[in-house]
């Protein structure tokens, strides 16, 4: 078992900055068409952190034009150019499922104060 | 040149290669081989190596083997098999095979022992679809009609029915090398290869036209 975790880390990205669920991210996706490469930058609230090694993923959440879109990154994906993180928030779970649930103005997430 | 070499299955993960796309992989480590001994025509009928895999203490090998592991060499195994070679001679006694004999991107069939399932019903073992589990239906998981009546009078062979499944041997053709470290005796191959973790697997090399 060893033997692949040492795997498992030669595979991980160490520049992955410290979030949690109902952190607000920028994520700079690589996108590739045809031969050309372009950075997408998705932003939305993290709504849900998968734990592990290589298979870690996170959800992140945003509504765009009226309608909630959510997407799955690998965390250790190198397509992945970086993530950024605009602001910390205030939950009480760690898997924010009920936003999907919420509106408008009661979708906000608080912010934490620091 | 040895085309077929045993391994010890150690578990699954998965690679990010190029693009970002990820790839589910086996992780096997690769012999080390040991030749132990030399079968060639005049003498056994067939060309091969015998080979000795996984170290064992000295110990723990009955005296006729440690006998027969000792004319190799000083060095005790837990599994000996052979490999077909065209020509055992190009071989020496103790000479260690190892995972440098593939490189990436090396095409592999790959045979092993599946997990064993036990006495396994129709729908576990042969995919049938099974009865209604609801509306009355009291046939939840049984075959159903397995023939006719009279003619034939009896079951035709090869009806699929329920019993013993797995634990047998199963290769998986064309998995393509993603990863070599012949310095770590470890291969990573993508996807997935029969058998339970620690089992014993054997790899043939095949040419890719």
């Amino acid at each position: 078992m060893n033997i692949i975790e040492n795997l498992e880390k030669e595979q991980m990205r160490l520049d992955i900055p410290d979030f949690k669920a109902g952190d607000t991210v920028k994520v700079h996706a690589r996108i590739k068409e045809g031969d050309k490469e372009r950075i997408q930058v998705f932003q939305g609230a993290v709504i849900r952190r998968r734990k592990g090694t290589t298979g870690a993923t996170f959800t992140v959440r945003k509504i765009s034009y009226g309608i909630g879109v959510e997407r799955i990154f690998p965390l250790h994906s190198p397509s992945i150019d970086k993530i950024e993180i605009v602001s910390r928030g205030k939950v009480r779970q760690g898997r924010l499922y009920y936003l999907r649930k919420l509106r408008g103005k009661a979708a906000r997430i608080k912010e934490k104060r620091m | 040149m040895v085309k077929n070499i045993y391994c010890k299955k150690l578990g699954m993960t998965r690679y990010f290669l190029e693009e970002g796309k990820s790839f589910p992989v086996t992780i096997l480590k690769v012999g080390p081989c040991v030749v132990i001994q030399k079968k060639t025509k005049e003498r056994d009928g067939y060309e091969a190596i015998q080979v000795g895999f996984e170290p064992q203490k000295e110990q723990r090998i009955n005296k006729p083997l440690q006998g027969h592991y000792k004319a190799a060499g000083d060095r005790f195994f837990k599994n000996l098999r052979e490999i077909k070679v065209e020509n055992a001679d190009e071989f020496e006694l103790g000479q260690e095979i190892k995972a440098d004999i593939f490189s990436i991107g090396d095409m592999v069939h790959v045979t092993g022992l599946s997990k064993g399932r036990g006495f396994a019903g129709v729908m576990k073992r042969w995919n049938f679809s099974g009865g209604r589990k609801t509306h009355g239906s009291r046939a939840h998981r049984v075959p159903g009609s397995i023939g006719a009546s009279a003619t034939p009078g009896r079951v035709y062979k090869g009806r699929k029915m329920p019993g013993h499944m797995g634990n047998k041997q199963v290769t998986t053709k064309n998995l393509k090398i993603l990863d070599v470290r012949p310095e770590m005796d470890i291969i990573a191959l993508k996807g997935a290869v029969p058998g339970s973790r620690n089992s014993i697997i054997e790899i043939s090399k095949i040419e890719v036209n």
